[in-house]
């Protein structure tokens, strides 16, 4: 359900020591990337929670992009293999869920591929929008699936309103 | 009637297999406490009540009201917004009320498919294909049966829960230690713990309570617990035996692991976990001993259904709560 006006929301985790740089340094030598992805900078991708890649999902991203420095350049050692371990496992559970494992993508960069921090992100950005919106708990609602249902009252997202049980 | 005197107590069954009320039946002469301290009321499986007999109740007349199973259908959700107006205390019990469980495994496929399913599988005896109608006219007048919603929710995600008792079922043990606390409570010897606890449960994880050694973890290959010849002393998760432990609360007393099967993970997400697969998959991510791209793929081939497999019970209570299917098709 691509459509021209979809425009993704992308959450960027980035490690303090070099993709950060990176991006950083993408900015200062003005590289242009589309603005659709917010950053966040965290110690070490080794830090990357999976929840947060989950929290993420379900707040409204479209997709998550997770970033740290070479393998064998993790300021923390061996903490980037951590994350990469955790990037395979999120992805295959995601596509359990039925949902593209695309959706979430693994780059290093060090504190010097600005440009590479530029082009992977605008990559990503345009691989979500072909995927489409992913469209968290937009339609499943609690409502009943019959025709006749007409008590609409959301699943996933917190109930809005009350049924009336007669006391 | 003197016994109009009593506390009045209720349990219901909502989206569940059963279990839960099996468990409670199984504490075995401390049912007779429930039987002296408190009036049943309400109680499906163990005695006739109508759903108007609890309508016509006061508000808040019940004290304890102990409701097990998922919201998967209008019925459910009915039964649980008028047991929470007529209850003093609103008690999710057991797993597929406080996190989803095995019913909420379903929440991967839309709802469609499922009945689809139910009705039209080679094992169904079902030659003329008959669907069942949300509505039939007969003589006598309209009847109706409970409408299927996209999703199945937890007790919370539809009503307001005072305390929360893991488990599938909550082991006996803890259901009896539970019932003391209320009597205690009733006979003013003790006090309530906050609301929202999570109660008849520990506050750490089932690894905590295992029994089995421990030495550094480094995982090369995960194994069916039948494929290979388990050390019983030893941690499991260590032999590759994908174990849910580290993520899991305390309070079974590590009950499979003891018995030599890995954690599959009933008692929900330990003290604050907010998504357990999430802890799981960082759990298991730092015990596989690889760099390499493709050989991780390979030892993770070695779990062939991670949403089941971190998600068992916690589907439905987890941040995504069901799969895109699910929301996409309803
Ligand atoms: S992972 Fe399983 S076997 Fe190992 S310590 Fe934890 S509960 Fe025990
Ligand atoms: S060991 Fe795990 S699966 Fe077994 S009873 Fe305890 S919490 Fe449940
Ligand atoms: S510090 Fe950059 S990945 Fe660890």
């Amino acid at each position: 359900m691509t459509t021209d006006t979809f425009e993704p929301t992308i959450i960027g985790f980035t490690c303090n020591w070099c993709s950060y740089r990176a991006a950083d340094l993408a900015g200062t030598a003005r590289l242009k990337y589309p603005p659709n992805i917010r950053l966040i900078r965290l110690m070490c991708s080794g830090r990357l929670d999976p929840t947060f890649v989950f929290k993420a999902l379900s707040s409204g991203a479209d997709g998550v992009m997770i970033t740290g420095c070479h393998p064998g350049e993790c300021h923390y050692l061996e903490q980037n293999y951590k994350a990469l371990r955790r990037f395979h496992l999120i992805r295959r559970t995601l596509k359990g869920f039925g949902v593209e494992p695309e959706r979430v993508k693994l780059v290093w960069a060090s504190a010097a591929e600005g440009a590479k921090f530029a082009s992977e992100t605008a990559s990503f950005i345009e691989e979500i929008r072909s995927l489409g919106p992913l469209n968290w708990g937009k339609s499943g609602g609690g409502r009943p699936t019959t025709e006749d249902g007409d008590s609409p009252s959301s699943v996933l997202r917190p109930q809005s309103e009350t049924e009336e049980v007669p006391a | 009637m003197t016994d109009n005197a009593k506390p009045k107590f209720a349990m219901y069954w909502a989206a569940s297999c059963g279990g839960c009320e099996i468990a409670v039946l199984n504490i075995h002469e401390k049912i007779l406490d429930v039987d002296a301290n408190f009036e049943v009321v309400f109680w499906p499986v163990a005695m006739d009540a109508k759903y108007k007999d609890v309508e016509a109740m006061e508000d808040g007349s019940i004290l304890l009201t102990l409701f097990n199973g998922g919201i998967r259908n209008d019925e459910n959700e009915h039964i649980a917004r008028l047991l929470r107006r007529k209850s003093q205390l609103l008690v999710a019990f057991g797993s597929c009320a406080c996190e989803g469980c095995i019913p909420g495994l379903a929440n991967l496929s839309p709802a469609g498919e499922i009945v689809h399913t139910a009705f039209n599988t080679v094992s169904t005896d079902n030659p003329h294909g008959i669907y069942p109608r949300a509505s039939f006219d007969v003589p006598e007048g309209e009847i109706t049966i409970p409408k299927i919603f996209p999703t199945l929710r937890t007790l919370d995600q539809v009503v307001d829960v005072d305390y929360y008792m893991p488990g599938c079922p909550p082991e006996s043990h803890q259901i009896g230690a539970v019932i003391d606390l209320v009597v205690k409570v009733l006979h003013g010897e003790a006090q309530l713990p906050p609301k929202g606890s999570v109660i008849g449960a520990g506050n750490s994880t089932v690894c905590d309570e295992c029994t089995r050694k421990r030495n550094v973890k480094s995982i090369t290959s995960f194994k069916r617990i039948y494929d290979v010849e388990i050390d019983p002393e030893l941690c499991l998760l260590e032999q590759g035996i994908p174990c849910n432990g580290p993520a899991t609360r305390s309070g079974c007393n590590a009950r499979c692991v003891s018995a030599g099967a890995q954690c599959i993970g009933c008692y929900g997400p330990a003290e604050g976990v907010v998504d357990y697969g999430a802890r799981l998959i960082a759990a298991f991510a730092s015990v596989i001993d690889s760099t390499d791209p493709e050989e991780i793929e390979a030892i993770l081939d070695g779990i062939p259904d991670p949403a089941g497999q971190f998600y068992r019970f916690n589907l439905a209570g987890s941040l995504l709560k069901a799969g895109k299917p699910a929301w996409e098709k309803g």
